[in-house]
């Protein structure tokens, strides 16, 4: 009878300290660094890959009229406003002319003082001439004395030059005249092509330095994106190539396009190729020259080979590799890598072949000691 | 010979088992403190696991990248690639700020990744647990699974919008701050881009400096606007070896002809368990000592209260002529088998809620034997007390009152 009670006890006791017991153990070996590792695993397949490019860029115009006078001066009217449509030949504004006008008729005045001295210069030269016959005449007779003979052929020959110069001087008076009618033609501000105004720098009464814009026109119909591709993912970039176009302002919208060239000069800073992407169709509306772009560029799909995804590449001291299972143990493979895609696949060269096993995520680092288990997902990810 | 411990405790036995639960909680809450500290040291080490790098190269004369902050130009790794025994050089930025995720954000480390061979290139992040690496070299990004993000979510950082496309574990700074992976040329601008309104007042400032802005000279505004908002630097050159060659002789000649400061592994986890988490360790390392200390001295208030409890019992021991030495080993075996209790426990409880918290929690094999030990050794000690009690009294008490 004594004995039971007891036994019950020890019972009771056994009962609370062999579960914890089993749960200790549990905890040993199931947490921390003894506990085995969660990988998921994914099969070497063969497909075929669309390897793609992507860089972003901007929205530039192809062509960019810089208007502005051809000299320092004023401006007197400018009549278009940013966003205005204009027409080639269309007048936009007039720089001031100060003292042109001025200076035109003065100039008209020298070309009539000109012609006066032209009219001089043929009367004098027309009576030397026929000074000059008549005592010829004389002198052929012997009526008059050889030295008045010489000079009056000397003052015929001065009279010509004389004459000549004159013919000189009208020129001349004629050619400044045309220099300042065509500067002050020049005053005009015109438009070389259809197009929009995109930057009014300078209002009237502003002085402009020579060469300086006052508008600048592009032409929307040339409107393409000037595109940065990272140097290191940009072989096989050409033009021709077909492309999508996101603009950050239309983020759902995909716009087709096309690769018109690749820049033969890239930026040697920021280790990007530059290339130009034209839109197939004209967006509308207009995009703002300068608004930011995404660029995606489809290039030639690549025959079938062995694809992994891109995260199973892992580094282990100076090689690149794979975590394979090879019966059920964890074996580092080095690798030589292809061609990766946009999805996060890449192609394998050497070192697996289809129907191999490679650890894809797994929960921490691995080293070839790693217990591992293999799972759908690794736990923790929320799907 | 009947073992008068297990009668005893058997006598008592669920007073004994609670007790022990008791102090198992006390010795759990000083192994997850002992936890605490270890995974401090582990979010510093897993840092510089993360990175890859066996040299970190910084701006000359500083602590950086983590410790102080350091800036380099973005084109010093070409001139590093270019010296002897350097098989990889990128570039890394690193920038602690809170990430905005839908309403909310978080506080994470955005790490800036240079672009390169696959695998080969330190900086990314060693392992994911789901999705891929960053393939376009724009806005994407890869976050740890402890910032919340889920495969396909938008993040943003300063002005632009990041698609998660990967998820990676135990990617912290050493402060335990979640890390999110983008590219560098993201990053760089994350880093140094102001907000708008910050651009378009500086931009304003630089109109009305006469000095900039000078009439004759139409094209000088817009250069020095263009160069005041371009960033062409980084925080830190990470660079692996080639085999064959030791860190310590790369850096010392990377140091002495490039004139930058470049740590090694071991140079690195000095300065970031030495320095920049030290006072935090000090601190845990105290909370460590009181807490032993505290649970030393309620396992012998407990181990002396229990044997107070039976003093009447021992006292009619020593009346029929028990030796001191039976005596003195029944308390003792008491007080171990409560360590033991206490310490299975507490190991259990440190295991099932270390998850729970906030940061890293790291329990080492080692430690927790080493705390098995340290129990054992306070159990020990604390029994002493209570068997020079039992040994004093007087048997005369088990008859008087």
């Amino acid at each position: 009878m004594k004995k039971l009670p007891l036994q019950g006890r020890t019972l009771a006791l056994l009962a609370v300290i062999i579960p914890l017991l089993v749960l200790f153990i549990y905890v040993g070996l199931r947490s921390g660094p003894l506990a085995p590792v969660a990988v998921t695993v994914a099969s070497v397949e063969s497909r075929a890959i669309t390897p793609a490019l992507f860089g972003i860029g901007t929205v530039e115009a192809r062509y960019t009229y810089k208007i502005g006078p051809t000299f320092a001066g004023r401006v007197k009217r400018l009549e278009v406003h940013v966003g205005d449509q204009v027409k080639a030949g269309q007048v936009l504004g007039e720089m001031e002319p100060v003292d042109l006008d001025a200076r035109v008729r003065s100039q008209e005045s020298v070309f009539k003082r000109a012609e006066a001295a032209l009219r001089e210069a043929e009367a004098r030269q027309a009576y030397a001439q026929t000074q000059a016959r008549r005592y010829e005449q004389l002198f052929a007779v012997r009526l008059t004395s050889e030295e008045i003979v010489t000079t009056k052929r000397q003052e015929l020959q001065i009279a010509d030059a004389a004459l000549s110069a004159a013919r000189e001087d009208i020129a001349r008076a004629r050619s400044d005249r045309e220099v300042l009618l065509a500067q002050r033609s020049n005053l005009r501000l015109i438009a070389p092509v259809d197009g929009v105004v995109t930057v009014r720098d300078a209002d009237p009464g502003t002085t402009i330095v020579a060469g300086q814009a006052v508008v600048e026109v592009i032409d929307p119909k040339s409107l393409w994106i000037n595109v940065r591709f990272d140097q290191i993912s940009a072989s096989g970039l050409a033009g021709g190539l077909p492309a999508h176009i996101v603009l950050r302002s239309r983020g759902g919208q995909t716009l087709k396009g096309r690769v018109l060239r690749v820049e033969p000069k890239a930026d040697a800073v920021t280790e990007e190729t530059l290339a130009k992407v034209t839109f197939d169709n004209k967006p509308e509306p207009l995009p703002p020259v300068g608004e930011l772009a995404e660029v995606t560029v489809d290039l030639p799909a690549l025959p079938a080979a062995p694809l992994i995804p891109n995260a199973a590449v892992q580094r282990e001291g100076d090689k690149v590799g794979v975590w394979q299972i090879v019966d059920g143990d964890l074996h580092f493979s080095p690798v030589k890598l292809g061609t990766s895609d946009l999805n996060g696949y890449v192609q394998v060269r050497e070192g697996l072949k289809n129907g191999d096993q490679v650890v894809t995520y797994s929960e921490k680092a691995l080293t070839a000691r790693s217990r591992i288990h293999v799972v759908e997902h690794i736990p923790g990810v929320s799907r | 010979m009947i073992s008068l411990a297990g009668r005893d405790i058997l006598h008592a036995w669920g007073k004994f088992v609670f007790t022990g639960i008791g102090l198992g909680l006390l010795i759990g809450v000083t192994l997850v403190m002992a936890g605490v500290y270890r995974g401090m040291v582990d979010d510093g080490k897993a840092l510089l696991d993360n990175s890859g790098a066996d040299l970190w190269v910084v701006q000359k004369d500083t602590l950086g990248p983590y410790a102080e902050s350091s800036s380099l130009n973005d084109d010093v790794y070409r001139a590093i690639l270019a010296m002897p025994g350097v098989s990889q050089a990128a570039n890394a930025t690193y920038l602690t700020m809170q990430v905005r995720k839908g309403e909310s954000d978080v506080r994470t480390m955005v790490v800036g990744i240079a672009p390169g061979a696959l695998g080969a290139t330190p900086g990314w992040p060693p392992y994911l647990v789901a999705g891929r690496q960053i393939t376009r070299g724009h806005y994407e990004a890869v976050a740890d699974i402890a910032t919340g993000f889920k495969l396909g979510d938008r993040l943003a950082i300063r002005r632009n919008h990041y698609t998660v496309v990967g998820l990676t574990r135990r990617m912290v700074s050493s402060s335990g701050d979640p890390m999110v992976f983008i590219p560098l040329k993201d990053a760089q601008e994350a880093q140094f881009l102001k907000d708008n309104d910050a651009i378009w007042q500086s931009r304003r400032r630089t109109e009305a400096n006469p000095v900039f802005n000078r009439p004759g000279d139409p094209g000088l505004l817009d250069a020095v606007i263009a160069s005041q908002s371009s960033n062409a630097f980084v925080n830190a050159v990470l660079v692996t070896l080639k085999p064959g060659h030791a860190p310590d002789e790369v850096a010392e000649s990377i140091q002495r002809w490039k004139r930058l400061t470049v740590y090694t592994r071991a140079q690195m986890e000095d300065i970031l368990v030495g320095k920049l988490i030290a006072t935090s360790a000090k601190q845990i390392g105290m909370f460590l000592v009181i807490l032993a200390i505290v649970s030393a001295a309620i396992v012998a208030f407990i181990i002396y209260s229990l044997t107070m409890d039976k003093i009447r019992e021992i006292a009619v021991l020593k009346l029929i002529g028990t030796r001191s030495r039976t005596i003195a080993a029944m308390i003792m075996q008491q007080a171990l088998a409560l360590g033991v209790i206490g310490f299975v426990v507490g190991k259990i409880t440190a295991t099932f809620s270390a998850p729970a918290f906030p940061k890293y929690v790291l329990l080492t094999p080692m430690d927790s034997v080493a705390g098995f030990f340290a129990v054992l050794v306070i159990c020990v000690l604390a029994s002493l007390v209570a068997i020079r009690m039992a040994l004093k009294v007087d048997p005369a008490e088990a008859i008087g009152g």
